[in-house]
């Protein structure tokens, strides 16, 4: 479907542009420069709006297309386009940018309005990351997010700056190159880089384990997944609020996105043969982190660990699929499964965004990040106390936010794929409770701490602003996920369909472990046939 | 009816927001009028749909608002279910609810004393706890007229927040906030079986929705899963549903963020912690009796711990010394009951329970918290005694609640308990046997423990000291009203109720009892009349046990007490193991506050040291970076920079290349 407007163009370049004009305004006039970043910054979640409003739930075609010559001789294009599972994402990413924008205002001091580009730019870029359908251009979008990135940390956060960035550049570094690697592979294949083509590709079986493991390396270390997310809780302490925000609302969900786009799609036989592997590194995250973020003593640190046991529901979600298959006999519950993840993706970025900005608020007040140097919060600042609680309880997946319905979706498919996935889960009932309420209780509650805690002064109008509008997403989506959910529907039950299809060549097709393409049709398992 | 019964849910709700968010802008006065109105319309339109059921066969309503969200083929929907078990909760929880609401007024009045003069957060909070409590009206009818299991679990978990709200109140108190994180904690220990039991349900049936799920249960009954080795579906989710009940209706073990929760004010201790909340798991084992009828095993689990909470908290009843805390075990102990009899599938009676107690438990803790203000907040009976010449109204109502609580005869409580103890006698379940006897001795212990306490605070000498006394007075009318109200409830509802709800067919197909289990037979075969049933209790051995412990504690702390006030302390003192054991509620606070609480902190502190920090980042990250250097390091000492080294090396080079040319 091609579309006339070039909708997703203006997403990407309308705050790039922006950015650039910031950063040519210069820092003689704040006023200026500020409301010019947040004018650019809300056209852009108007235009992207749009892309909502046009988008056709029915098909799971992509959408929006944009289809542009860019490097002839290798037959590369500016392909653009966005189906259910991509559009979201991007909404997310242009909602979100806002409140960085608004909390980056009066607090940055240091060259304001470079810090205010960086994240215009930085937002044209992941826009383009979830549009991008020409892997040469995915791949430049995917490693043009590591500067500006690399640049808010690196100049705009804490003492031990320099140690994070590099760890945090290396890592995902480390990870993209064996997707170039795999990229470049398959274009040899399919002689182009269109991403739709890369998934009608016929694979055998050990290109596809050698593609799945290379496209893992750079996802894995994106999400972050367990082992390899030792990288984020440093560059989250480093990180200034609003790259802490950018970090966890969106960048993370890049990796999410790229199992479904590439890993899955590309290589399902792989993928259905390896799953083992994700899971047991979902359920990891799960519960691993989950303690580990118990005993925190640092605030980001502590949502930063909270990010990665939520985004181990993700991956679960994502891969429950072949194990659903496996004991059931039918794929009913993987496309709850995957809309989980997904929703738990969207659902995140608010909930993690905005306990992010309640720890800039302290931060930005009493320059700690430290829970010991708080307690009795609530004391001075009601109205942020009440605003960090309802986070927390969002965290914790308290239903009637959006932080249940992914995790609800996502027990509620492990369960049917084995009961043990779904117990080790669902232990994080009781684990995100246990780490964020018990940073809740020693942060906000109590007796007044320290003088510094007796001086705080309670939210002004654009924290407010921020939280506000964070809170009303996380209980619309809670209340209502039908919306969220309707997007995406046809598009990854097309996914399910896609993956449930041997993709090895006739000569290895008795390897295929599925068999037959997996029925859609949503059968009940039969009464003899339990698990 | 739909809008009447949409209007019931959202008054109260519409109260909570505007009480809660413009608190500041209405004042006290407006905030709690606000609560009230919303929470008597509400009571207003549950009473009336009640009054449908009776009087004009009002027919089962079922019906959707609106889709919540469509996935894999189930519509989680938000909806109603209202039948004759609902209408019966929604009045029950709807009154109770307004009469805290109205005694709220009074026991609140004074609450800026109880928070730092410069904390912010206390200016307002006699606003923000009328709206609380109707946050908490609104969550508690959400689960009790949920139509599905989704809607349920949201009622059960929103209850759960507001609880933890209300527990953790006075949040400048370390012990609060201790309190509320640990009923939360605990809570969700439940819940975590509760969730699993709902992806069972999902998983077999492909449905959210009760009555479809119902409906085709059977279906399933000798369904096998290969979990824990082969067991019985239907006993899986049965067992997983009730582990969430054993957290919110505080069975054993999960039972011991109840008596922490008594840190929360004395409104909620009443209307969440006594009357409504608690008994949601035992609601729920009520409504999903279609799916209990079809695993014995999951009855019997049931049974057993019920009467293992009825009988062990209450002893440890006997040893508190906090007022409230007495009421508390006592409400554990009663927790018990209902749920044992839910277990015998008895759920008409341990539903009769749940209302009868309501009532005369609400009452209890209300009168107590009477108490409390007239003491000047001090809640340590130690410090009480002849309560009954300054506080009569308060005397009187706590009297009839504790004759209510021991089931004297005629009172509500004697109805509803009896019934389930005779209803576990005929159960030929596994455990049965092990329930009744547990729930006989039970009835001894629960007047004992009732009776030292309205002993020990209405009679005997004046305890307290001089200044107390001189302020000791009759609370004002928005306490003393609510008090009446309940005790008038407390002594006839077990009259008005116990024929519909026992013996003729109240529940109709609200409730499902396969004859088998049909244990409430023998009570229907011989009942004459509910005079008739009262008299033939008095030939009960449950009515002598209860007259001896009420007998018993009048001995010990009514007259011995008089010319031995320390006779409490020696006993205590003379039983020493028993008392150590009991004031140490068996250990469980110990063990779970040392292996959960410290065990989990030291996983987590082994993971992230010894896991994140030595292994992945000390070993492989910043292991290969240093291994990288080195090499590095290795490496350059091959580019030094003299001349004679190159030259050196290329001569060594150019004679080993032509070493192997000549060789070859």
């Amino acid at each position: 479907m091609e579309s006339g407007f070039p909708l997703l163009t203006l997403t990407i370049w309308l705050p790039i542009v922006g950015g650039i004009a910031v950063l040519a305004s210069g820092d003689g006039n704040r006023q200026f420069t500020k409301w010019m970043a947040l004018t650019f910054a809300v056209l852009t979640f108007v235009v992207s709006l749009g892309l909502w409003l046009g988008f056709d739930s029915s098909t799971a075609q992509m959408q929006f297309v944009e289809h542009v010559s860019w490097i002839p001789s290798f037959k590369v294009f500016y392909h653009l386009g966005v189906d259910g599972i991509s559009m979201p994402l991007i909404v997310l990413t242009t909602f979100v940018t806002i409140f960085v924008v608004v909390a980056g205002w009066d607090v940055i001091t240091y060259r304001p309005s470079q810090y205010l580009a960086a994240f215009l730019i930085m937002e044209g870029i992941m826009v383009g990351v979830f549009a991008a359908l020409d892997a040469l251009l995915f791949y430049v979008f995917w490693e043009a997010m590591l500067i500006p990135m690399f640049i808010i940390i690196g100049v705009w956060g804490g003492p031990n700056r320099v140690y994070a960035t590099i760890k945090f550049f290396l890592f995902t570094f480390f990870g993209s190159v064996f997707m170039l690697v795999a990229l470049i592979y398959l274009y040899f294949k399919a002689g182009s880089f269109s991403i739709l083509d890369f998934q009608a590709l016929e694979l055998g079986m050990n290109a596809q384990v050698l593609i799945f493991i290379a496209f893992l390396l750079a996802f894995a270390v994106k999400v972050p997944m367990f082992p390899v997310h030792t990288w984020l809780p440093d560059a989250h302490v480093e990180a200034p609020t609003g790259g802490s925000v950018i970090l966890a609302a969106i960048m993370l969900k890049i990796g999410g996105y790229g199992f479904l786009r590439f890993s899955l799609p590309i290589a399902p036989d792989a993928s259905a043969s390896l799953d083992w592997l994700i899971i047991a590194m979902s359920l990891i995250a799960v519960v691993y982190i989950g303690f580990v973020a118990l005993v925190q003593q640092d605030m980001k640190k502590l949502i930063a660990y909270s990010s990665i046991a939520h985004m181990g529901f993700v991956t679960l979600g994502f891969f429950i699929v072949f194990s659903i298959v496996r004991h059931s006999g039918v794929s009913t519950g993987s496309v709850m499964g995957i809309e989980g993840g997904m929703v738990q993706m969207i659902s995140h970025g608010f909930i993690s965004g905005a306990l992010f900005l309640c720890v800039g608020v302290l931060y930005d007040r009493v320059h700690s990040r430290k829970i010991a140097d708080y307690g009795g919060v609530i004391n001075t600042m009601p109205w942020f106390g009440a605003f960090l609680v309802f986070f927390a309880m969002s965290n914790a997946g308290l239903p009637g936010t959006s932080g249940f319905v992914g995790e609800f979706m996502v027990i509620l498919a492990a369960f049917r794929a084995d009961f043990w996935f779904a117990f080790l889960a669902a232990t994080t009932l009781v684990l995100a409770a246990a780490f964020t309420l018990w940073m809740v209780k020693r942060v906000v509650f109590g007796e007044v701490a320290n003088p510094q805690v007796a001086a705080l002064q309670d939210l002004n109008g654009r924290e407010v602003f921020n939280l506000g509008a964070l809170a009303a997403a996380v209980l619309l989506f809670g209340l209502w996920p039908a919306p969220l959910v309707n997007v995406m529907h046809t598009t990854v039950q097309n996914l399910v369909t896609q993956v449930g299809v041997c993709k090895l060549p006739a000569a290895e097709s008795a390897a295929c472990l599925r068999g037959k393409p997996i029925p859609v049709a949503s059968l009940a398992p039969s009464a003899d046939n339990p698990f | 009816m739909e809008k009447v019964y949409l209007t019931i849910v959202l008054a109260p709700l519409i109260g909570a927001i505007v009480a809660g968010f413009f608190g500041g802008r209405i004042g006290r006065r407006g905030a709690h009028s606000v609560s009230i109105l919303g929470v008597s319309v509400s009571a207003a339109l549950s009473l009336y749909t009640l009054s449908r059921f009776i009087w004009h066969d009002e027919g089962t309503f079922n019906g959707t608002l609106y889709t919540w969200m469509v996935s894999d083929g189930i519509r989680f929907q938000v909806g109603f279910l209202v039948d004759r078990l609902t209408v019966l909760m929604m009045a029950t929880v709807t009154f109770v609810s307004l009469m805290v609401h109205i005694y709220t007024i009074g026991y609140m009045a004074d609450d800026e004393h109880n928070w730092p003069h410069d904390s912010k957060v206390g200016t307002n909070s006699y606003q923000r706890f009328f709206s609380y409590i109707s946050l908490f009206t609104f969550a508690m009818l959400m689960l009790v007229m949920s139509n599905n299991f989704m809607q349920l679990f949201f009622g059960w978990e929103a209850v759960g927040l507001v609880s933890y709200l209300l527990i953790g109140f006075w949040s400048v108190r370390e012990s609060a906030i201790f309190a509320n994180l640990k009923a939360f904690l605990v809570n969700r220990v439940g819940d975590f079986g509760f969730i699993l039991g709902i992806a069972a349900v999902a998983m077999y049936f492909n449905s959210m929705d009760y009555k479809e799920v119902f409906a085709r249960a059977p279906e399933f009954a000798q369904t096998q899963v290969a979990v824990f080795g082969g067991v019985s579906l239907m006993t899986l989710i049965c067992v997983l549903l009730f582990i969430g009940a054993m957290g919110k209706s505080a069975q054993v073990p999960l039972h011991v963020w109840l008596p922490d929760s008594m840190e929360g004010p004395t409104p909620i201790s009443a209307l969440i912690h006594a009357a409504t909340m608690v008994t949601a798991g035992v609601f729920m084992v009520a409504r999903m009796s279609p799916l209990y009828e079809l695993s014995d095993t999951a009855l019997s689990f049931v049974m057993i711990v019920g009467a293992t909470t009825a009988l062990f908290t209450g002893l440890i009843g006997l040893v508190q010394s906090d007022i409230k805390r007495v009421v508390a075990y006592s409400t554990l102990s009663q927790l018990g009951y209902m749920v044992t009899a839910m277990g015998a599938s008895a759920y008409a009676a341990g539903i009769f329970h749940l209302m009868t107690h309501a009532f005369f438990k609400a009452l209890l803790f209300l009168a107590a918290g009477s108490v409390i203000l007239a003491m000047h907040h001090d809640q340590d009976i130690r410090n009480m005694g002849a309560l009954r010449k300054y506080l009569p109204i308060t005397w009187i109502t706590f009297l009839v609640g504790t004759l209510a609580l021991t089931g004297f005869p005629g009172l509500a409580g004697s109805f509803s308990k009896d019934a389930i103890i005779e209803a576990v006698e005929e159960s030929t379940l596994y455990g049965a046997h092990y329930a009744s006897v547990l729930l006989t001795i039970g009835v001894v212990v629960t007047a004992l423990y009732s009776f030292r306490l309205y002993f020990l605070v209405f009679h005997g000498k004046e305890r307290m000291n001089d200044h107390t006394r001189h302020h000791l007075h009759e609370s004002p009318w928005v306490v003393t009203v609510p008090l009446v109200a309940l005790a008038v409830l407390s002594a006839v509802s077990g009259w008005l109720a116990i024929e519909p709800l026992l013996i003729g067919d109240w529940f109709k197909d609200a409730i499902m009892v396969t004859p088998a289990h049909d244990t409430l037979m023998k009570i229907r075969e011989e009942f004459h009349g509910p005079l008739q049933y009262v008299i033939h209790g008095l030939h009960s051995e449950v009515f002598y046990l209860s007259m001896g412990g009420m007998v018993g504690a009048g001995l010990i702390w009514w007259f011995v007490h008089s010319f031995n006030p320390r006779i409490d302390e020696q006993i205590q003192k003379y039983s020493g193991p028993l008392t150590w054991v009991l004031v140490n509620k068996y250990g469980c606070d110990d063990f779970n506050q040392r292996v959960f609480g410290g065990g989990s902190q030291s996983v987590g502190r082994v993971f992230w040291k010894g896991g994140d920090e030595v292994l992945i980042d000390g070993a492989i990250v910043n292991g290969s970076a240093h291994s990288v250097g080195r090499l590095a390091g290795l490496t350059s000492r091959l580019q030094t920079g003299f001349l004679y080294h190159y030259a050196i090396a290329m001569i060594v080079g150019l004679v080993g290349l032509l070493t192997i040319f000549v060789a070859l």
